[in-house]
């Protein structure tokens, strides 16, 4: 069952759940960012709309500086920026920023432990008709690996405000994955966000599996397991909406209780999420594991639910990966 | 920025040979970097901390200082000497360069050694952290100079354009002091990715130019005073300096862009240098 101490949303298995897009949650939170705090400014790299940084550009103009079609330059530009003072937030598909200037992020942002936030968007295959060049597939695994840096993946919009709500307030360099296509709203505001900690969304008596699920597919996650309840197979669902640093207590902990894991991203299974569980519990507690995820492919044009059912992450998979993981206890 | 009498001006030329010797002297015992680069800055480097720039060895981190930006990380030998020269942190220290636990990083890196500014190193970024910091400066205020130094080679680089016609665009009060040495390290400039005309294309993306030799220093603090009273746009020192300067089997020879002296070269070029010292 649904998890009664965090206040999700009780509507979250309606045919008529309320969906946002994540990237609308991080707008709203720019604003109000802007109005608490006057060294806050935004970048954007052509990308004001479909980023959602046009409501602070209206707001701010004077802390707002479009930087064209340039994302090195903007990336640097928000590292002096931060020397300066300032508490720049950088907007750009994921693809460019942190893709494209990628080594600019690392020498000036990540290495001076500058305050700059770095906001990717179109993250993952359900960006859709744009195709695989839009689709940031490999963000996770080329943020994650930075020193010093926090990196934050909400599972819907209304914890995208509250992920980019706290980077304001952390000093140094955080990584903020947000999606293009509206997803369902999970949580409430009264949902308490707990930085750097999991929270298991989904509880059953005996569980049999772990289910860690990031960003907006942890709905996918949800669906199975209330599925799967019914066809009288437990499992734990946890949120993992800090990727960096680790909860690696909370980790072990629900791995302790079941001794099986799934991991479900719209991410390559190199890498991301999977990649972080399986280091984790080969270090500690070798468990077995099996990673839904993109299977080292790029994906294509096509609507999201198209393109997640092709590619092997929707509610069945899901499924079929719990069952899988249980038969290898 | 004081006046330049001919004493100073002496003063300045015997700091800048003694700076080329603790930059041959740090190389040699570091055993790798580059040799060209930072002998061919080491005027440029002497006019920025000993007369231009507004800062205080003491408290490195005073808020109104003037900021220089290196962008060229490599030549960041010249900077740790003219650093310790101006009283920073002590000489004896430029004998840690490259070596493990030195705050003198290969590459300079802006937390290991109080007044750097900025890390750098990958190229055509310093540009663009230069412009941020005065775009910070203007939003509070502030009324300090933010200068840069870019390599010619480094214009090579996406980002370095990216940079020039960002401040084109917004107008930032910037100062690029670019190294027009014509070497990098597999050649010629002109013959690896041809750079000219920089005049025009820095004019064409909305910059005032201003062309001196970055050998003379008097002539440089010159084209500085005349940079700073140009407002309503960024403004370009185009110095042409020689790289290698001062010691004759490095000048203008490319090959010494990316490695130090020998022992026996070394020697060799303090005695050219120690020559200079005593003739000039």
């Amino acid at each position: 069952m649904l998890n009664p101490h965090l206040n999700l949303s009780p509507k979250i298995f309606d045919q008529d759940v309320e969906k946002k897009a994540t990237r609308d949650g991080f707008g709203k939170a720019l604003v109000e960012l802007g109005e608490a705090n006057k060294d806050v400014v935004v970048l954007t790299g052509d990308l004001s709309e479909s980023t959602r940084t046009d409501g602070f550009a209206k707001k701010f103009p004077e802390r707002f500086f479009e930087c064209g079609v340039a994302e090195q330059n903007m990336a640097a530009i928000a590292a002096g920026l931060s020397e300066g003072g300032k508490i720049p937030f950088i907007s750009s598909y994921a693809t460019f920023s942190p893709g494209k200037n990628w080594e600019t992020i690392r020498t000036t942002i990540i290495y001076n432990q500058a305050n700059v936030k770095i906001a990717g968007h179109h993250a993952g295959i359900m960006t859709g008709p744009d195709g695989a060049t839009h689709q940031a597939t490999e963000d996770i695994a080329i943020t994650r690996p930075w020193p010093g840096i926090i990196v934050f993946v909400p599972c819907d919009a209304v914890e995208a405000k509250k992920t980019t709500i706290e980077a304001g307030r952390i000093k140094g360099p955080v990584y903020l994955r947000y999606s293009r296509d509206k997803s369902p709203i999970i949580t409430t505001e009264e949902t308490p966000f707990e930085s750097g900690k999991v929270q298991t969304f989904w509880t059953s008596e005996s569980p049999q599996v772990s289910i860690f699920a990031t960003g907006y597919i942890l709905y996918h996650a949800l669906l199975a397991a209330k599925e799967l309840e019914e066809e009288g197979i437990k499992t734990l669902v946890l949120n993992v909406a800090t990727i960096k640093p680790a909860d690696e207590k909370g980790i072990l902990s629900a791995v302790k209780e079941t001794g099986a894991v799934v991991t479900v991203e719209d991410h390559q299974v190199a890498g991301g999420l999977g990649g972080l569980i399986a280091e984790i519990l080969a270090k500690n507690m070798p468990a077995p594991i099996e990673f839904i995820g993109l299977q080292d492919t790029f994906a294509e044009s096509g609507k999201p639910d198209e393109l997640i059912e092709k590619y092997g992450m929707g509610k069945n998979s899901i499924k079929e990966a719990v069952k899988k993981v249980i038969s290898r206890k | 920025m004081g006046e330049l009498s001919e004493e100073k001006l002496k003063d300045l030329e015997v700091k800048a040979n003694k700076i080329r010797q603790l930059i041959i002297e740090m190389l040699v015992e570091a055993g790798s970097g580059h040799s060209a680069g930072p002998l061919g800055m080491a005027d440029i480097f002497t006019a920025f901390y000993f007369h231009i720039l507004n800062h205080d060895p003491k408290n490195p981190d005073m808020p109104d200082r003037d900021r220089l930006i290196l962008s060229n990380g490599h030549i960041v030998p010249v900077r740790y000497a003219t650093m310790a020269l101006a009283g920073y942190f002590p000489i004896e220290e430029l004998k840690t360069l490259r070596k493990i636990n030195s705050r003198l990083q290969g590459h300079p890196h802006a937390a290991s050694l109080p007044g750097l500014e900025t890390t750098s190193g990958p190229l055509g970024e310093g540009l663009s952290q230069a412009i941020g910091i005065a775009l910070a400066a203007k939003l509070d205020g502030k009324k300090f100079q933010v200068y840069c130094i870019t390599s010619d080679g480094e214009h090579q680089e996406g980002n370095t354009w990216e940079a020039i016609m960002f401040a084109g665009k917004y107008k930032v009060n910037i100062i690029n002091v670019i190294d027009r040495n014509n070497i990098q390290i597999d050649g010629n400039t002109e013959n690896i990715m041809p750079l000219e005309p920089l005049k025009e294309k820095y004019e064409a993306f909305n910059w005032h130019v201003v062309e001196v030799d970055g050998n003379d220093i008097k002539a440089f603090i010159e084209a500085v005073e005349e940079a700073k009273k140009i407002i309503d746009k960024p403004v370009f020192i185009l110095t042409n300096t020689v790289p290698g300067k001062g010691v004759s089997f490095m000048e203008n020879d490319y090959t010494w862009h990316g490695k130090p002296p020998t022992k026996e070269e070394a020697e060799k070029a303090m005695t050219e240098l120690k020559q200079l010292a005593t003739s000039g």
